[in-house]
């Protein structure tokens, strides 16, 4: 008896003790048919190009949509070994600056041109967040073309943001620097001494030629993203501040006392009149502007100096603070350009303001002070109203077109989906985990394309096979078409994805360059045929004046160069067809590859260190022959009498 | 003084022998850890786990304290907890009282190391819950993140859902041990309870 009511008290306890303590996991939610509608089937094309900034890789990614696949990595500000990209003697200039060459870069934010706030997808902006530069790539041949330096600035996370028409391309300073002529200065002086400047630069509606317009000389705050108005409220902008504190160090506490940080709007509009009105102080401030040449194949960089400054505590009415609760991140303007959504980070709300009601306060002086001479708008005189308990930790929003506004929430890890009209929070879905940016095709334009939605996590971890310690940044692809967000797809991305925007594959795929004619090629050492094929001694540099067509080097037996020598190699691919580069590589280059399009030319610096024979060879699988496209390179002595002679086929 | 001989008895054999085991069970308690807290959040799906143990924490200590740190909680280390100085010797004393108890096999000291250990558990909760109340109230005002009205005290017991993390707060091992020798304790308790019951009708038929 005793002994039965002691087990029957030890089973009790057993269920007690090792009843699970552990909540149900995480659980990904996926509809029935999710596959059937990111399956792109073999030999079609995806809907949407989606370019994707690669953060610290400083390259774009080029991804499908909905599939998700990787169709280029496309590099920007740094090197790529892979095509030559930065150690081509034609493409070293585009990493040229103030500091000189400059190898790598963190791009952070997309800015695909539009016209009439619609995407023209004519050329994809991105910014360099660490030494300030602004680069645009040509979307028909998906190569950037111009890099420009940002002077009087530091961390250009604010950028590159632009207006309507693509008329200017912005660039915020994050971290506020002393500029002018004392920059020696106490980083305690802080407050004193540094300036955050807003940069704007000029974009040719024509050529897409990028120039330094001005600069707006606005208090040391740390200025983060930016978002032009359009429509109704096309001739503002829009910047997120923190640190109006105005703290230099341990910002993460001494940058987020305060309730309210602002988003500063700017009419640009009136800046470019008082520019135009020759208003504009000439400042100091060395930059670089490195332009690609598509007809003669090569960059150039100029060095310039001084840009046109304007103090808004000069002129009234060029700057106003708007409050915003708390060190906000994104500032965002609706699809009708009514609404600008900033989203406080730190934030337990998120506001959304109504620029008819900015207009208004302006004009009534609805002011509830001035900082250093710049009006600060009423907080409630410009409200349209508060999003309530949308989440936690919200960055960026994007919309739909349907009045709808999507905003990503970091810590709670979720993309919450709300009315803009009504405030009222509709649908949230988690993200896997910790989302960053999010984009909808066309989501920042007038005309978005409200069909999917791009969540860029900062956070991986189990989504895939595991890689080590380092792990790809996972994506998620959801369908907002219907009321409910649903989740189609999880797709690991190249570097570190911040911004990124996606446009309607039919607005570029029928105008890309298949291959660049040959009688076009501007190239000071472009060969148009196999006969002008030679090599030339220019005292201790030799010019190798080479041509690739399948499956040959001409020449391919090169003799006569000595140790000591600069060997360079202008390599034209003859080839007229789409999809035939041909690559250059010889043994011990210092450099990379050459990877020559049909009918461009390129030039490898080869400086031989020792005497031997060299092979050279094609790299990229080019024909059924490609094994054989090679050719030798004889290193003689220095001082020796080896004569220079070179051929091909001589047996 | 009718109840004098009863609580001065002595046990029977084998509730001798189950208040020995309740007291050599607890030894293994300074090699297991009393007290779990546990943290799940979207970005932490794995969870994250924290230890207690008489003398110190073991777990995810560090990664909780620097989440913990943008809303202003506490340092959570050793320091923090000067009961890990002296907790091993009073559980030591408790083991050496329910030893003696087995040795005498006297009722009284069966029942008195039964409320020793129930005195003990209600006092531990106690101070967990003070504990668990500053460190969830008492928020340093620099903090990054202020929530609005917004406190962060763990749970006591059980589940409870804190911004976006899901805390769970429960016994671990030796916990459950310490549980199995109070249970085995009132059931020596209960058992010689209803012999004394029953010798005392005896008595009177």
């Amino acid at each position: 008896m005793k002994t039965q009511t002691l087990i029957i008290w030890m089973a009790a306890f057993a269920l007690v003790a090792f009843s699970a303590c552990k909540p149900k996991g995480v659980q990904t939610t996926l509809t029935g048919d999710a596959a059937s509608r990111v399956y792109v089937p073999p030999g079609q094309h995806d809907e949407f190009y989606n370019i994707v900034s690669g953060g610290f890789n400083g390259q774009m990614s080029v991804v499908g949509l909905p599939s998700g696949r990787v169709l280029k990595i496309l590099p920007v500000f740094s090197l790529n070994p892979e095509n030559g990209w930065g150690f081509s003697e034609e493409t070293k200039p585009m990493f040229n600056t103030s500091h000189g060459f400059v190898p790598w870069d963190d791009l952070h934010h997309i800015a695909i041109s539009t016209t009439n706030a619609e995407h023209d997808a004519r050329w994809a902006f991105g910014n360099a967040n660490n030494t300030p530069r602004i680069a645009r790539v040509d979307l028909t041949t998906f190569k950037t073309t111009e890099i420009i330096e940002i002077p009087n600035s530091a961390g250009n996370h604010s950028s590159p943001f632009i207006t309507e028409n693509t008329e200017y391309v912005v660039a915020g300073t994050r971290f506020s620097v002393p500029v002018g002529e004392n920059r020696d200065v106490p980083i305690s002086s802080y407050k004193e001494n540094f300036k955050g400047n807003i940069t704007f630069i000029s974009v040719d509606p024509t050529h897409g030629t990028m120039e330094l317009a001005f600069q707006i000389e606005a208090p040391p705050f740390n200025f983060d993203l930016a978002r032009a108005g359009k429509k109704k409220s096309h001739g503002w902008f829009f910047f997120s501040t923190y640190n109006t504190e105005m703290a230099h160090t341990l910002l993460e506490v001494n940058a987020s006392q305060k309730d309210k940080d602002f988003i500063m709007a700017v009419n640009w509009k009136k800046a470019e009149q008082y520019i135009k009105e020759g208003k504009g102080k000439m400042t100091g401030g060395k930059y670089a502007h490195n332009t690609w040449d598509e007809s003669t194949h090569m960059a150039t960089s100029t060095i310039k100096e001084g840009v046109l400054s304007l103090d808004p505590r000069e002129f009234k009415d060029i700057v106003y603070f708007i409050p915003c609760p708390k060190s906000p991140h994104g500032t965002d303007t609706d699809p009708t350009g009514e609404y600008i959504i900033g989203s406080g980070k730190l934030a337990a709300i998120i506001p959304v303001f109504s620029f008819t009601k900015m207009l208004q306060a302006i004009e009534n002086e609805d002011f509830e002070g001035m900082l250093d001479g710049m009006p600060v708008l009423k907080y409630e005189s410009v409200l349209h109203g508060e999003v309530n308990k949308p989440g936690l930790g919200p960055l960026h929003t994007e919309f739909d077109g349907k009045g709808n506004a999507y905003t990503s929430m970091f810590v709670s890890s979720e993309i919450v989906k709300w009315n803009i009209e009504t405030l009222e929070v509709l649908d949230r879905v988690p993200t896997y985990y910790s989302v960053g940016h999010l984009m909808i095709p066309g989501g920042p334009t007038g005309k978005p394309h409200g069909k999917y939605m791009v969540a860029y996590n900062k956070i991986t971890k189990d989504r895939y096979l595991p890689t080590g310690p380092e792990l790809a940044h996972s994506a998620q692809l959801y369908d907002i078409s219907g009321d409910k967000m649903q989740l189609l797809l999880d797709f690991p991305t190249i570097g570190e994805p911040h911004y990124a925007e996606a446009f309607p594959a039919t607005l570029i795929k029928d105008k890309q360059v298949r291959f660049y004619k040959i009688e076009d090629n501007n190239h000071p050492a472009a060969l148009k045929g196999v006969n002008d094929a030679r090599v030339e001694r220019d005292g201790n540099k030799v010019h190798v004046y080479m041509t690739s067509i399948r499956s040959n080097f001409r020449p391919d037996n090169i003799e006569g160069v000595r140790v000591g020598d600069e060997v360079y190699f202008h390599v034209t691919n003859l080839e007229q067809d789409w999809d035939v580069p041909h690559g250059f590589a010889i043994k011990g280059a210092n450099t990379a590859e050459l990877l020559i399009m049909p009918g461009e030319t390129s030039t490898l610096k080869w400086v031989p260190d020792r005497v031997g024979v060299f092979p050279f060879y094609c790299t990229d699988f080019c024909s059924a022959l490609h094994q054989e496209m090679q050719g030798y390179l004889r290193v003689s002595p220095a001082g020796s009498n080896t004569p220079l002679t070179y051929s091909t086929g001589d047996l | 003084m009718a109840i004098f001989p009863l609580i001065m008895a002595t046990i029977s054999t084998l509730n001798r022998i189950l208040v020995f085991l309740a007291a050599v069970l607890i030894i293994s308690t300074y090699y297991l850890p009393l007290w779990q807290i546990s943290l799940w959040a979207p970005q932490y799906p794995e969870g994250l786990n924290m230890k207690i143990w008489y003398d110190r924490l073991s777990g995810d200590v560090d990664i909780i304290n620097g989440v913990n740190h943008y809303i202003g909680m506490k340092h959570i280390g050793v320091e923090m907890f000067p009961e890990f100085t002296y907790l091993k010797y009073i559980f030591a004393a408790v083991i050496a009282f329910g030893l003696l108890a087995a040795i005498l096999a006297k009722r009284w000291m069966a029942f008195t190391f039964l409320a020793i250990l129930i005195l003990l558990g209600i006092g531990v909760l106690v101070d967990m819950y003070i504990w668990g109340y500053d460190y969830g109230h008492n928020l340093d005002p620099k903090a990054a993140i202020k929530v609005p009205d917004m406190a962060y005290q763990p749970p006591l017991v059980g589940y409870k859902e804190l911004l976006n993390f899901l805390a769970y707060s429960g016994p671990d091992v030796a916990g459950w041990i310490l549980g199995f020798s109070m249970m085995l304790l009132t059931f020596v308790g209960f058992s010689e309870w209803r012999t004394s019951k029953k010798s005392r009708k005896l008595k009177l038929n």
